[in-house]
């Protein structure tokens, strides 16, 4: 089981380590570091490495690797797992995962970690259970506390982790009960050069927040529930009920949490929205190359394309880039080598275009690379793959709620390649 | 302490937001006495920040030890979090002051009273993880009630605290009982509490892997079921591993088991999502293929695979990594999911390389076109690994789909057009690859290779150029030229360019003799004379007297027709292959090795074997069977006996992997047995021209059964280090049988062997008297053993170094390792062996006394002794009678003694002499036997106990052996 844990920022300095049985050297972290030093980026660190004696297993959020090591066979995905668990808890919590914050609350960050694991095994990693035992900081409370000497940590036992539901604590109270749900698509895409699809997919989330009182029931149903066959609930939601019926029938833990996530794979149609025509070319002579890109609306099913932004990362010859924009602002980083340009809103009457020329360093030969663009954007009130809701129904209790169900479509990792 | 005290009050007029930095503040001197100090206040408030304080400086690894007894004093309070502060602080500190934390004790034990339950877990919990021998003893009462709480919560964290007893002291845990009570938790109403209890046990069994902790039963397995719809992410976890461990007793159990677990495949923990996998992929071997349900479930297992790739990389590439052997094992799962493992250009490169072997493995004719096409994208990337594998994974794909191999050959010339020197170097190195599967198709592409030569400075591109500057010295003009070339810095190539050139040449000569002589013996010094590379001048020599004795003979073998390669080079090894399914999700996996070749701490053995399918032949054998059954029993590997001849003729190249690489010596000797058996070298090698300096040394040589018949220089490296295996002088003791006759020489074209084997020295040996009966001379012995039951397999070679003449006898000694191929025979200690001479191959069989496999640690301590026969459940005990044999007991003991067995204890009852002894097999099996002896009774009883319970007639066959003689 996850023996130690160390908190290592992108210096590469230890800020944090918790050791859940013996306590293990420091010194384990520079096979970890050697490995980093390997990697070049931090970003392509192999995130199991082996050393003599013990298993560092590592995750990257937020500009820092949160380490664990493990001494016997352990399921790796489980630690991983658990690790971004960890990291989810402390955004929860503090609002940002990043080093600072981390030390600002160093105490809670201990008391947080003892909580969720014991002896290596996971003990109470539900937001809603950990927060029950150990409140979150917040101004207030600890202006009150520093006065009163109160505390942050819960008196009573976490019901849930008995209850056969232990993702939600019982007694909840509103004044306002209310439900709101977004369905968030991602496209994940590869177009190439020639603007033909190598592969399209959805990553469709269905993130809630839930502020009812009691112990609700909620159905959830949708238009067109065949679109999904590829999808992971929440451990909330009935599965033998979403087999035999295709509904989600769930009582919801208090407050946000992420319902189901869904998969539309390649082989069904995905709606591409946007085309883009390029041509990224570099000179022999003269050392310098030319851009000019364009971006047209392309399976938009009527809505308007929002906050467009092409991200290309040239390579590493160029030294600058002299463009001009027919909408919006682009910068080229030097340092980084990328090219970012921010369009806005796409109107398809007059079609953005980015173009002029590129210059790059003398006598190191022509870049064998093709750079590729990344795509960012987002459709409001729309799931590119066409999912609705139909209905939401609550049972259980007889307070009328207030529902709502939006839907927002954004590119993922959407590519295209020249 | 004035510094803290502003900083307070400055929060309080501002209302700032208060933080947990301030506790770094104080960073003067004396900052252990002002912690003191505040320790010590009355005022509550004060002595909370001052924990804090103390547990901030903790965190960053500051040394605040010295506070122990002032933090301690804080622990008895009423306020549940400076209690848990305290706790805390003490898990961290308790271990460098163990007397202080005597201390903490009694609150410990007043807390697992208290009334609220929360309250009574922390302490046992917390109790748990102070890691003092003293306050372990303590702890037993306190947890025993805690077992037993009326509260789930205190139950389940309860059930944890054994296991974290058991890692401190395994034995109290024992003699406490705890272990049953921790096996009637699994049927605990709570499923929380089933989850914890099985995460324990399975915890505790891996440190014991010979305990029949995890007692597997349908019952238990249905309760397993029934408490994993309902425990937390985590415990579905541990509970889906431990399912992973049971055997199905039929077909139907099997399925039904997999409908209770496909649920799990939509869980949004991706962990649970592939123990379900590894749960599935293991039962379904157990189904009839014609089966509806199974056609179901190989549908339902694509998607959840799919959308574990949409997940966070460090996930993905795990899920990678066990995707590439579930598509080993069952392609059809993904086979139309080609698309998702394309590469997006800012993966990690972790995830890309992955990809790409994932996604050769999935090609096929019918999506080739579409991989081609990426692949050649991929070419142009940035990252230079990335590039060179995927350049590589072209020349994979012309070797596995033919039809593609021309547009594969094509997009390979466009590569080299680029004229990017690492594209062109791995363009050459996989082409060299394709002639090996199509030859005589693409030679026109060879002109376009050598213009390139000039470019090439890897050692593998340059072998590989070389090899087919070589390989069609014919059809190349100036071919001589082109070698000449690289001959002028001979001595600064690598080794595996040297040898590549030596053969090169040698090629050349045998085709083009007349112009070539001057450049053949100019190599042929070189590599002689003028190198200290023993592989190098090895191969000098044969090849400089094969041309001198025998030149249609060096053409035969310089020149003989290579057999095709194949992808199945790059595929795991089958029997691995099941044991690393059956260890989906675990760290094997991602390495890919069985977890016994890397896995500290896991004691013993320990394989995994997919169940067999309705078909297989080993359901008819009651031991194997059992043994099966019993998955920690190491004779549990052991396939299933085969063919003779086809295993000795099949031979694989892949390195005893149970027990990590051999010594390069041993692997040195293999290539040469190996060759005994006709078949050059080079088709054992496929395609991999690249691996270590002896594979390397293997490409194209002649049989290096050779060396045996050679005088000084060449036996001279590797040779001399077997012999000092060989002549030791024999310490005697070791029981060893007379010789009896293996091969008669009717059956062996006049070749008569007989043989024995002995222990001597910690070294296995099998002694054997070589007579000719034939008229002739014979030269060239060689010899090799089938896969057997220990892994019996020559530590040299055969050392036989004079022709044989008529009539002649001679004695040899062979020392054996066992760490050679496993496969369990029948009967058990049953050798198949090759051996080969200038006339023909012959094989016969023996059995060697299993006493020869008893190692000289084999002395088990008394108290090990004791736990183990008692966990040995008393049905596989065998009794056996040694009749007639009038030792005294002293006397039996020592000659047994002699063969390593050894008598731990003697106990003397009624007259009758209790004798308990044990022994080790060089696999790890330890055996345990009470021998009884009365005085004046020429009868001895012994009583033997054993996991592996087919031993059991073999080691009491060793008794009568040694005791007799």
């Amino acid at each position: 089981m996850i023996h130690s844990l160390f908190l290592i920022n992108h210096l590469g300095d230890i800020f944090l380590e918790k050791h859940w049985k013996s306590v293990i050297s420091r010194s384990v972290c520079d096979y970890f570091f050697e490995a980093r030093e390997k990697a070049v980026d931090p970003e392509n660190v192999p995130p199991v490495l082996q050393t003599p004696h013990h298993y560092l297993i590592s995750i990257y959020r937020g500009k820092l690797f949160f380490l664990s090591v493990i001494q016997t066979e352990v399921p790796p995905l489980f630690v991983i797992e658990f690790l971004h668990r960890v990291a989810d808890t402390f955004q929860d919590y503090f609002g940002g995962c990043s080093e600072s914050v981390i030390s600002d609350n160093v105490v809670i960050v201990y008391e947080l970690l003892e909580e969720m694991l014991d002896n290596g095994f996971p003990l109470a990693t539900e937001s809603n259970v950990l927060k029950e035992m150990i409140r979150p900081p917040n101004i207030l409370r600890s202006v009150v506390n520093t006065l009163t000497g109160g505390s942050n940590v819960g008196e009573t036992l976490p019901q849930g982790q008995l209850s056969n539901i232990p993702w939600r604590r019982a007694g909840v109270k509103y004044t306002n009960n209310e439900a709101y749900f977004d369905v968030t698509e991602e496209i994940d895409a590869i177009v190439d050069k020639s603007g033909t699809t190598v592969s399209a997919e959805i990553q469709g989330v269905i993130e809630a927040c839930v502020k009812l009182s009691g112990m609700p029931d909620l159905t959830m149903s949708f238009m067109n529930p065949r679109l999904l066959d590829d999808v992971s609930f929440h451990p909330c939601v009935r599965f033998r009920r979403w087999e035999s019926e295709r509904i989600l029938s769930f009582i919801p833990p208090d407050g946000n949490f992420t319902l189901m996530t869904y998969h539309i794979s390649s082989q069904n149609l995905v709606a591409i929205p946007v085309y883009v025509k390029q041509s990224i070319s570099f000179f022999e002579a003269g050392s310098c190359g030319r851009l000019d890109i364009t971006i047209g609306p392309k399976q938009t099913m009527g809505k308007t394309v929002e906050d467009l932004k092409v991200t290309v990362h040239m390579p590493k010859a160029v030294l600058n880039a002299n463009l001009t924009a027919s909408q919006g602002n682009y910068t080229y980083d030097f340092t980084t080598k990328l090219l970012v340009w921010d369009i806005g809103k796409l109107n398809p009457q007059k079609l953005p275009n980015l173009r002029g020329s590129l210059s790059m360093q003398t006598g190191v030969p022509n870049p064998e690379e093709n750079p590729s663009l990344n795509i960012d954007l987002k459709i409001q009130q729309l799931a590119i793959s066409g999912l609705k809701v139909s209905r939401l129904d609550m049972y259980g209790e007889t307070y009328k709620p207030f529902k709502g169900v939006k839907y927002v479509t954004k590119a993922g990792k959407f590519q295209v390649r020249t | 302490m004035q510094e803290w005290a502003n900083q307070l009050c400055e929060n309080r007029q501002f209302g700032s937001k208060m933080t947990d930095s301030k506790y770094f503040t104080t960073t003067k001197k004396g900052e252990i006495f002002e912690l003191k100090a505040e320790l010590n206040s009355d005022k509550k408030e004060k002595k909370k920040e001052a924990v804090k304080k103390v547990i901030a400086s903790m965190t960053v690894g500051k040394d605040v030890s010295a506070l122990f007894p002032d933090v301690v004093n804080c622990m008895q309070t009423d306020n549940l979090e400076l209690k848990k502060l305290v706790y805390l602080y003490l898990m961290n500190y308790a271990k460098s002051q163990p007397d202080m934390a005597i201390m903490a004790v009694n609150t410990f034990v007043k807390d697992c009273e208290d009334p609220n339950p929360l309250i009574r877990a922390l302490a046992v919990r917390t109790m748990g993880c102070i890691r003092v021998d003293k306050i372990t003893e303590y702890l037993c009462e306190p947890l025993r009630k805690c077992l037993k709480d009326e509260d789930p919560y205190v139950r389940k964290t309860a059930a944890v605290c054994v296991a974290k007893l058991h890692d401190i002291n395994a034995q109290l845990v024992e003699d406490q009982g705890f272990l049953d009570t921790l096996k009637d938790l699994i049927s605990d109403s709570n499923p929380m509490v089933v989850a914890n209890a099985v995460a324990a046990l399975s915890e505790i069994a891996e440190s014991h892997p010979n305990s029949n902790l995890m007692d597997l039963n349908p019952q238990t397995i249905n309760k397993l079921l029934t408490a994993l719809n309902e425990c937390t992410e985590w415990g579905q976890i541990f509970i889906l591993d431990c399912l992973a461990n049971y055997t199905p007793r039929d077909d139907r159990e099997s399925q039904s088991i997999c409908e209770r677990v496909t649920p799990r495949l939509s869980h949004a923990n991706s962990a649970v999502v592939l123990s379900a996998v590894k749960v599935l992929m293991k039962f379904m071997e157990m189904l009839p293929k014609d089966l509806d349900y199974y056609g179901t479930l190989l549908k339902k297992l694509a998607p959840p695979l799919v959308t574990l790739l949409s997940a966070e990389p460090e996930l993905q590439y795990v899920a990678l990594r066990n995707i590439n052997l579930i598509v080993q094992r069952r392609p059809e799962i993904l086979k139309h999911e080609m698309k998702v493992f394309f590469v997006k250009y800012n993966d990690p490169i972790y995830v890309k390389l992955e990809k790409l072997d994932i996604m050769i493995r999935l090609a096929s004719q019918a999506n080739i076109a579409q991989v081609l096409a990426e692949l050649k994208e991929y070419a142009t990337e940035v990252d230079v690994d990335f590039v060179r594998k995927a350049v590589r994974a072209i020349g994979r794909c012309a070797i596995k789909v033919e039809q593609s191999a021309e547009r594969c050959v094509s997009t390979l010339l466009d590569l080299i057009q680029t004229k990017v020197n690492y594209v062109v170097q791995e363009a050459i190195v996989v082409i060299k690859d394709i002639f090996r599967k199509y030859p005589n198709k693409y030679e026109s592409v060879i002109a376009t290779l050598c213009e390139n030569l000039d470019s090439l400075d890897e050692p593998e591109a340059r072998a590989a150029m070389i090899w087919i500057v070589g390989e069609y010295a014919e059809r190349i003009d100036n071919a001589d030229e082109l070698l000449e070339s690289f001959l002028e810095g001979f001595h600064d190539e690598s080794t595996q360019v040297q040898l590549q050139l030596l053969t090169a040449i040698v090629k050349l000569f045998l085709k083009k003799p007349t112009e070539t002589q001057e450049l053949v013996q100019q190599v042929l010094s070189l590599a002689t004379q003028d190198s200290d590379n023993p592989d190098l001048r090895d191969r000098g020599y044969i090849y400089w007297r094969l041309l001198s004795t025998d030149p249609v003979a060096a053409k035969e073998v310089v020149l003989a027709e290579k057999p095709l390669i194949s992808e199945e080079t790059d595929l795991i090894e089958p029997t691995l292959l099941e044991e690393l399914i059956c260890h989906i999700g675990t760290l094997a996996s991602v390495y890919h090795k069985p977890p016994s070749a890397f896995v500290e701490g896991s004691r013993g053995v320990q394989h995994k074997r997919l169940p067999g399918s309705t078909e297989s032949g080993e359901s008819e054998s009651p031991d194997t069977a059992s043994a099966a059954a019993v998955s920690d029993a190491p004779p549990a590997v052991i396939p299933s006996q085969g063919d003779l001849l086809g295993d000795l003729l099949n031979l694989d190249l892949t390195p005893p992997t149970t027990t990590g690489p051999p010594p390069p010596a041993s692997s040195g000797m293999q290539m040469g047995a190996m060759d005994l058996l006709g078949g050059g070298l080079d088709s054992l090698l496929g395609g991999d021209l690249g691996g270590s300096p002896a594979i390397g040394a293997g490409f194209g040589a002649p049989p290096a059964a050779m060396p045996a018949s050679f005088s000084a220089p060449v036996s001279g490296g590797l040779d001399d280090l077997f012999d000092l295996g060989g002549g030791v002088g024999m310490p005697m003791g070791a029981y060893s049988a007379p010789k009896t006759v293996w091969l008669p020489a009717l059956k062996a074209k006049g070749l008569e062997i007989s043989g024995t084997f002995a222990r001597r020295s910690g070294v296995i040996q099998m002694e054997m008297t070589l007579t000719n009966k034939a008229m002739s001379v014979m030269t060239d012995f060689a010899i090799q053993f089938n896969r057997n039951s220990f892994g019996l397999a020559p530590a040299g070679p055969l050392q036989v170094l004079t022709p044989l003449s008529p009539n002649q006898t001679i004695e040899v000694t062979l020392p054996l390792n066992t760490v050679g191929p496993v496969m369990k025979m029948e009967p058990l200690n049953n050798l198949q062996v090759a051996v080969k001479n200038n006339i023909d191959v012959f094989y016969f069989s023996c059995q060697y006394p299993i006493s020869m496999l008893f190692v000289e640690d084999g002395k088990m301590e008394r108290q090990v002794f004791l736990a183990t026969w008692k966990d040995i459940p008393n049905d596989s005990e065998a009794q056996f009678q040694i009749k007639d044999c009038h030792l005294s007991s002293d006397a039996a003991s020592n000659k047994l003694q002699g063969s390593n067995i050894f008598t731990i204890a003697k106990r003397t009852v009624d007259g009758q002499d209790m004798l308990y002894q044990s022994m080790k097999l060089t696999n790890g099996i330890w055996v345990l036997t009470e021998m009884r002896v009365q005085a004046g009774n020429p009868v001895y009883t012994v009583s033997l106990k054993c996991r592996a319970a087919e031993v059991s007639q073999w080691v009491f066959q060793s008794y009568e052996a040694v005791l007799k003689n």
